[in-house]
């Protein structure tokens, strides 16, 4: 769209740094300000950055899905979240957490609410990149 | 019990793999489900013959609802499953000889095994809300067996048409079956069942028994909801022969026959049973001798025998113990006598029009020589549908006349009503049975053959099992119909009574001379006599064909019509495609009826506090935010007065970060950065649309923007307002304490946002995804869709 060398280098810099970065904002999303959705518009952001400063064909190589399968595999991810209660006969959205206490994630805790949000961050990179893409496309 | 519901499922799912693995084996493979759990429940039968019930709580659904995944066995649950099974399996087999080329057909077995599966929840279910759930399925799962010729105009008009009546009474149901919960306190049946008089005294009985008799009627296609039947025939035939002798239809006969003891015995429910039933019997028998179609001849009967079954069950509700033991009795016994002969005859039906593709009876003749085995299924099916001893269906008629006999009141019309259907069914029998079989050959467009094994062993299976319960009634018949009378006569709890029932009562092919038996051989007579005369009878009956044209089917097409007119306008009005439009009509019902809301406060609790002595070193020490919301404003007024597009936009988004910083202030940094980040993505889609716009003067003049003014001030005062008075009352104890106290010990995140997103109110959220995903796709339509544009 727009052949700005400027833009173009400084997208082609800032893609992995933003990038990185949303996925911190949702993995720390618990605890610190941040989460799935936030973390999700920042990623389709970074590809839509991409959008702007080449073309949406390279945007769509880069992601290298459609985004449709990020809605759809988002949606599947956040509901199946859920379904881990009901095996101990628990309601529907019932959070399990596990504490590694020794190895690389020592320290840490994980759970399904961390899924689902995975699943909030993919539906919203999803549906924001179907959105960007098919406008730019006009 | 549980898995014997949800194993039809789950074969439905691996169904494609088998039909894609076995291919003409397919059928006959997976037939070995619904033959395995018919022996299941057979095994069940000694048990429940002699006065046992099986209950089993598979899940806790909603234990604060009182909703339970909980299945029932007595004995009329054994008998309907026995025939959604026995008869399924046979279906099963049938179908895939059937369909032979049919290219859809993987798809066919996962709604069939689906329906069958469905169709077993709603006869075993003891929570209501179970049942409602698995009615429902019924109805969605149907749907998809009418519609299967898809590409036919026709098939997909009647899958709709059964669709909507059965769903329409689908939601009196489902309203029925709350107000029966409450009324009895429980949802579990086999709660209510005895609970009769707290439910039957209650204020509200009668309106819960009509929402509930609505729900089942228009199921099982009563008097005035019939019509959707005949044209559920766009079916395929071993769909037909299915819905219509065991499953679907047989829905709603079940409910009132389960609810019987619960909401039954009073006089409305007798005569709205009766005259419901009874008019459904006359009309749909008169009908069917009608017909020159093979399979709505059919069809139309069974209406008739719906009506039949629902007379019945509202004779079985009769003050006088012998006239409701009869009714009840001759209630089990027809349901298995027609389900028999039904099934048979509709499967007789599908291999004559396989074997010689005309469906046209009056076309038809001399099939005998050319198809033995069939034939010989369907005389001796049609001789049990006539009611000629010793064919078990002569049992079923004898105790309905019986049953209509005994009645305290209006005796003699009830057995003139049972009189008419059963010399009808006799003609009808004639027109299946005899009339394709015999006289002389006619000319078919397919020379015919006797069809493979597969599809007369199980008819000829069926029709003899009509005559072996038919001869030794008290060996095969007894067992299985009794405990079924005795579940529609007797609530769960009345032990006593259920066991004398089962003694006393037996299944007798010979009850002695009497008035039921003559009237019976009169029938017989009357009927042979009125079948060899059909051609004229029909030219007598033709003066008054016009009868059939106002039916109400004619009024489901008026109602149809009026409906999609009706949206037709309001779109025409509502929708105009500005979004303009939509934004005033939006935001001014908003305003209107929270306007009201508070307009209708008493005295508004708004409460300002304000430091007044020194307010000047307050705004000091907030000046911080001052300057923020001066900045809004002038965002706004920007906003408002630009001349340029990009200024405007550029304003707004002056507006936006304003918000985000006051975000940031008072120590919200989640919704800050969402602020942000939804900022800048406006900026982003604003420039990809930027060239599309209209040129920017043009949008609004003087008046309109005069207009927007109005709107956009009330709008602003009324949500000001809502603010403020939602920040200085405090009805109830503040949730969001209670939130931020629990985050770290429940939710184990000391981000409360994120913890009441992904945890506490985790199901919001994932609706919130599923909108937002339905909003992309929405967004996806629109632009790829547009008329006048190749598809994407």
């Amino acid at each position: 769209m727009m052949t700005s060398t400027i833009l173009r280098t400084a997208t082609r810099y800032l893609f992995p740094l933003l990038m990185l970065f949303s996925i911190f904002l949702l993995i720390r999303g618990h605890d610190e300000p941040g989460g799935g959705f936030i973390g999700g518009l920042l990623a389709a952001m970074s590809f839509a950055m991409y959008a702007l400063a080449y073309d949406v064909p390279t945007a769509r190589l880069m992601l290298r899905v459609d985004p449709k399968y990020l809605v759809g595999v988002g949606l599947l991810l956040a509901g199946l979240a859920g379904v881990f209660g009901l095996v101990w006969n628990a309601p529907y959205m019932t959070t399990y957490w596990w504490h590694p206490e020794t190895g690389p994630l020592a320290g840490q805790h994980l759970g399904t609410p961390l899924i689902f949000d995975i699943g909030v961050y993919l539906v919203v990179i999803g549906v924001t990149l179907m959105i960007v893409f098919n406008l730019a496309e006009e | 019990m549980l898995w014997a519901v949800v194993s039809g499922f789950l074969v439905a799912f691996i169904a494609p793999l088998v039909h894609r693995l076995g291919r003409r084996a397919a059928g006959p493979v997976l037939a070995l489900l619904p033959l395995g759990l018919f022996i299941f429940f057979l095994s069940h039968l000694p048990d429940v013959a002699a006065g046992e019930v099986f209950r089993h709580e598979a899940l806790t659904w909603s234990a604060v609802l009182d909703v339970t995944v909980s299945f029932y066995l007595d004995g009329l649950s054994l008998l309907f499953a026995l025939l959604i099974t026995g008869i399924g399996t046979i279906i099963v087999a049938y179908a895939g000889t059937y369909l032979e080329d049919h290219p859809d057909r993987g798809r066919f077995y996962v709604a069939l095994l689906s329906f069958m599966a469905s169709m077993l929840g709603v006869v075993l279910a003891d929570n209501l809300i179970t049942l409602f759930v698995f009615w429902e399925l019924t109805s969605l799962t149907s749907y998809i067996l009418i519609g299967f010729d898809h590409e036919k105009a026709e098939s997909r008009n009647s899958a709709l048409q059964a669709l909507l009546v059965t769903a329409l009474g689908g939601l009196a149901l489902l309203a029925g079956f709350v107000m029966l919960g409450l009324i009895g306190g429980s949802f579990e049946l086999t709660e209510l069942l005895n609970e009769r008089e707290a439910i039957t005294g209650h204020g509200l009985y009668v309106p819960m028994l009509v929402l509930v008799l609505l729900g089942a009627f228009t199921k099982s296609a009563q008097f005035p909801f019939h019509f959707w039947l005949p044209n559920a025939m766009a079916a395929p035939t071993p769909v037909s022969a299915y819905l219509h002798s065991s499953t679907m239809v047989k829905a709603g006969v079940y409910l009132l026959a389960r609810l019987s003891p619960a909401v039954g015995g009073t006089e409305v429910w007798l005569w709205t049973l009766v005259i419901v039933g009874g008019v459904t019997m006359v009309i749909g028998a008169y009908l069917a001798i009608q017909q020159v179609y093979l399979k709505r001849i059919l069809a139309y009967s069974t209406i008739s025998a719906l009506g039949v079954l629902v007379f019945l069950t509202g004779m079985a509700s009769a003050e006088a113990e012998t006239a409701a033991r009869y009714a009840g009795t001759a209630f089990g016994a027809f349901l298995l006598g027609h389900a028999l002969y039904k099934a048979t005859l509709f499967l007789v039906a599908g291999t004559i029009t396989h074997e010689t593709d005309e469906k046209d009876v009056t076309k038809l003749g001399g099939l005998a020589r050319a198809m033995p085995m069939t034939a010989f299924a369907a005389a001796l099916a049609g001789l049990s549908m006539a009611g000629v001893p010793p064919f078990f269906g002569f049992i079923g008629k004898e105790l309905l006349l019986e049953a209509a006999l005994q009645q305290a009141a209006w005796a003699w019309l009830l057995t003139a009503a049972a009189v008419v259907t059963g010399t009808l069914f006799i003609i009808v029998a004639g027109l299946i049975a005899w009339r394709p079989f015999y006289g002389e050959v006619r000319q078919t467009p397919k020379h015919p053959h006797e069809a493979p094994a597969i599809m007369w062993v199980g008819p000829a299976l069926l029709a003899t099992l009509s005559l072996l319960i038919g001869i030794l009634p008290g060996y095969f018949g007894t067992p299985l119909t009794m405990p079924a009378t005795a579940s529609v006569l007797f609530a769960g709890g009345d032990e006593a009574a259920r066991t004398g029932l089962l003694e006393e009562h037996r299944l007798a092919l010979w009850h002695g001379i009497n008035l039921a038996l003559l009237l019976s051989v009169g029938i017989l007579v009357l009927g042979v006599g009125l079948f060899a005369a059909h051609q004229h009878v029909m030219a007598a009956l033709r003066p008054v064909q016009w009868t059939l044209r106002i039916g109400p089917a004619k009024w489901y097409d008026i109602a149809f019509k009026s409906v999609i007119g009706f949206a037709g306008l309001q779109t025409r009005v509502l929708q105009s495609g500005f979004l303009r439009v939509y934004l005033a009509i939006t935001i001014l019902t908003m305003v209107g009826l929270v306007g009201y809301g508070i307009f209708r406060l008493d005295d508004l609790p708004v409460s300002l506090e304000l430091p007044a002595e020194n307010l000047w070193a307050y705004a000091y020490q907030n000046l911080y935010v001052l300057v923020t919301a001066v900045m809004i404003l002038l965002g706004t007024f920007g906003a408002v007065h630009s001349r340029s597009r990009l200024a405007a936009i550029a304003s707004l988004g002056v507006v936006g970060f304003g918000v985000a910083l006051i975000y940031v202030f008072y120590g919200a940094p989640d919704l800050a950065m969402t602020q942000f980040l939804i900022e800048t993505l406006t900026v982003i889609l604003f420039v990809l649309v930027f060239y599309h716009l209209p040129a920017f003067p043009t949008v609004s003049g003087k008046l309109s923007r005069g207009r927007d003014v109005l709107i956009a001030l009330s709008a602003g005062t009324v949500m000001t307002t809502l603010v403020l008075i939602a920040t200085s009352v405090q009805v109830q104890e503040r949730i969001s304490d209670y939130f931020v106290e629990q985050a770290v010990p429940l939710g184990e995140g000391r981000n409360v946002v994120n913890v009441i997103l992904v945890d506490f109110r985790s199901v919001d959220t994932l609706g919130e995804i599923v909108v937002l995903a339905i909003a992309g796709v929405g967004v996806l339509a629109l632009l790829k869709l547009r008329p006048g544009r190749k598809r994407a």
